[in-house]
């Protein structure tokens, strides 16, 4: 087609073409995944073309509630996030590191000759862009950078949308400043507009890869009334996220309330199961397993990811660290919201809201946060009445 | 291969040299790389992770000289799978090292200054690389006092090294023990009891302490009674790890990994989170 377009154009690819910029990236080679439906699950998985998408569908998020619904109309991205995130490709849930085979008393290791997937992931919301930026932080910006996720990380073509005011239900991007508008890290941001029969995606150029991967699709300059058009639903979007929370001063807030009587509360509801850290974006969290086969001539390590809701995730000889559910549920609260910062100087919360979604007894981290500092005034007024 | 891997989770392999029991439980280990290749760096109170083949992986503080970096020594107690496999290597056998890792005692920083060093029964491993540099720097040191403490005379870690310290008279070395017999001449009790009797200037000290958790608690308590402040105080932690890198989480306590932040941290820098329980 034409001359290349510059990074930063916005253009327009109508619905009816859609399926050729899928198409565009399936010929340079990526593993394309996305959402898509399987076994009545929203999920992320392997796409084939735009039928694979969960075309006219829909979902309602509340705590411990996900629902799909029927849209009535076509849009290819009208639901929010699922249970999935694009974790589970650039820090895979369960890997072979390497494998060592025994020689009488020696033993040589072999590491691991895998072919990397290079993935184009399709359809990535703003907090999942910053989940990943996250991710970054923790896997490639400290003192060890993990050879797994950067190089899965590096090869990656990402195609943002943005959120279109559906499945929102859980969500608070706008109160971590995550969303819902895809700002960076992405080679091609969609806005999905649909206004009274038409349909249609504005375009917002990220990298040159983007742009050249738009080469072959049928495309036009954007007006400025569609550009106002995808800028009013995400606008919309932002007026419309079921949850809110309060950061300001929450590292503080937390750091000054290892002993509010919250984490009672809370840890009396909290089944320990681990969901949260399974659904969360950014949980980085894993273990080794070192086994053997059957003869043990044959040794394999293994990285899975780990869940910090277990007795045995703090084991010390002797006994673990944490043994109340209590400690274990302020862990993770205050990892997110607080020692994160200091750990990697942002927070470990992205405001997607799936850690409340797939609680499978709602509970509510932003919930949570308000009941601790709403209360925290109180408590002190306590103290100092007993004094 | 294997040296010029850039992946830190794949272990390079070592040889057995020596095994020599400390006590009952716990065995010293000298380890070399096959064919006398390189040197292997460390600083005092840095650890690696020992890989027994097929059983898994421990952290494992190195308690060797670092002078003496040909070879690699570890003090191991078996006191689970993969330390069992590790105390029952034979001189021949091959172990998996990745290391070394985490933040070292500051020898280099405590020069000119008293040292005070006090010990809990296998806390003394970490804190031996340190003792081998002072003693060969001794001159760049001012006074010098060991206090450590294990449960019985048979629980003593480098009983033969510790008395030969003893003979030396610029270097004071109080061992005492929880319970012994008869014919036990030195000390009984905790540590924190010897700390009155120590010899160290407090506006010119540093104190290094590792140990049990509670033991080190008290340890602090005392030191700072004795006019030390919450700065001249270093302490060894320990946690759960798997990785050695900070990336597996484990080891977190508080803001902290104590892989790569610790395992040894200056007390005013975690005196909040010191006292927190099941942080």
């Amino acid at each position: 087609m034409a001359t290349p377009v510059p990074v930063g154009a916005n253009l327009v690819i109508e619905a009816t073409d859609f399926p050729q910029l899928l198409a565009a990236v399936d010929r340079l080679g990526y593993q394309m995944v996305g959402p898509t439906l399987r076994d009545g699950h929203l999920i992320y998985g392997d796409l084939t073309g735009v039928a694979d998408l969960p075309a006219g569908w829909t979902d309602e998020q509340e705590a411990g509630a996900f629902r799909l619904k029927r849209r009535d109309d076509q849009a290819l991205f009208g639901y929010g996030v699922g249970q999935q995130s694009w974790k589970q490709f650039l820090f895979p849930p369960h890997h072979l590191l390497w494998r060592a085979a025994r020689r009488g008393d020696d033993f040589q290791m072999i590491p691991p000759a895998e072919a990397v997937p290079r993935y184009a992931f399709i359809g990535v919301r703003s907090c999942d862009l910053h989940a990943m930026a996250v991710q970054d932080r923790v896997f490639l910006q400290g003192r060890h950078v993990d050879p797994v996720y950067q190089v899965r990380r590096e090869q990656a073509f990402i195609l943002a949308v943005n959120c279109g005011g559906q499945g929102c239900g859980t969500c608070f991007c706008v109160s971590m400043g995550t969303g819902p508008r895809a700002t960076f890290g992405f080679d091609l941001a969609l806005t999905e507009v649909l206004p009274e029969g038409k349909h249609y995606f504005l375009v917002e150029v990220g990298t040159d890869r983007g742009a050249g991967v738009l080469q072959a699709v049928p495309q036009r300059a954007a007006g400025a009334a569609e550009i106002a058009a995808a800028a009013s639903v995400v606008a919309a979007t932002a007026a419309n996220l079921g949850r809110q929370l309060d950061t300001q001063g929450v590292k503080e807030l937390l750091y000054r309330s290892y002993e509010h009587p919250r984490w009672d509360e809370v840890a009396a509801r909290c089944l320990n199961c681990g969901n949260c850290t399974w659904v969360c974006p950014t949980c980085f969290c894993h273990t080794i397993e070192d086994v053997t086969d059957l003869t043990g001539m044959v040794a394999e390590r293994w990285r899975r990811q780990d869940v910090c809701f277990t007795v045995d995730y703090s084991y010390l000889h002797g006994g673990s660290i944490r043994p109340s559910p209590r400690s274990r549920y302020r862990q993770w609260l205050t990892h997110k919201l607080a020692t994160w910062f200091d750990q990697f100087g942002c927070s470990g919360c992205v405001g997607c809201g799936r850690c409340i979604t797939w609680c499978p007894v709602g509970i509510d981290i932003t919930e949570e946060i308000r009941a601790i500092r709403e209360t925290e005034a109180s408590l002190k007024e306590t103290e100092h009445g007993d004094l | 291969m294997i040296e010029n891997n850039p992946d830190p989770m794949l272990p390079e392999i070592f040889e057995v040299k020596r095994l020599q029991r400390e006590t009952a439980d716990t065995f010293t280990l000298e380890l070399t790389r096959p064919g006398g290749a390189a040197e292997f760096s460390f600083a005092p109170g840095q650890f690696n992770m020992l890989y027994a083949f097929g059983r898994g992986e421990a952290p494992i503080s190195i308690s060797g000289a670092p002078a003496r970096s040909d070879t690699l020594v570890h003090t191991v107690r078996n006191v689970g799978n993969v330390t069992r496999a590790i105390c029952k290597s034979r001189p021949g056998a091959k172990l998996g090292v990745r290391g070394p890792f985490g933040a070292p005692w500051p020898v280099a920083e405590m020069a000119g200054q008293d040292v005070v060093i006090v010990a809990g029964g296998l806390g003394l491993a970490p804190l031996r690389p340190a003792i081998y540099h002072f003693l060969e720097h001794r001159a760049d040191y001012g006074n010098f006092e060991l206090i450590y403490g294990a449960r019985t005379p048979a629980d003593l870690l480098y009983r033969r090294e510790l008395e030969r310290w003893r003979g030396r008279f610029d270097f004071r070395v109080h061992a005492t023990v929880d319970t012994a017999g008869a014919d036990w001449r030195g000390g009984v009790g905790v540590v924190t009891t010897v700390i009155p009797r120590a010899r160290f200037d407090p506006a010119n000290t540093i104190a290094l302490v590792c140990g049990p958790q509670l033991m080190m608690r008290y340890t602090v308590m005392e030191l700072l009674g004795r006019g030390l402040t919450p700065a001249q105080i270093y302490v060894s932690m320990e946690r759960h790890m798997k990785c050695g890198l900070g990336l597996c989480g484990h080891c977190q306590w508080g803001p902290f990994f104590v892989c790569k932040d610790g395992p040894v941290f200056r007390y005013d820098t975690v005196k909040d989170w010191f006292e927190r329980r099941e942080v």
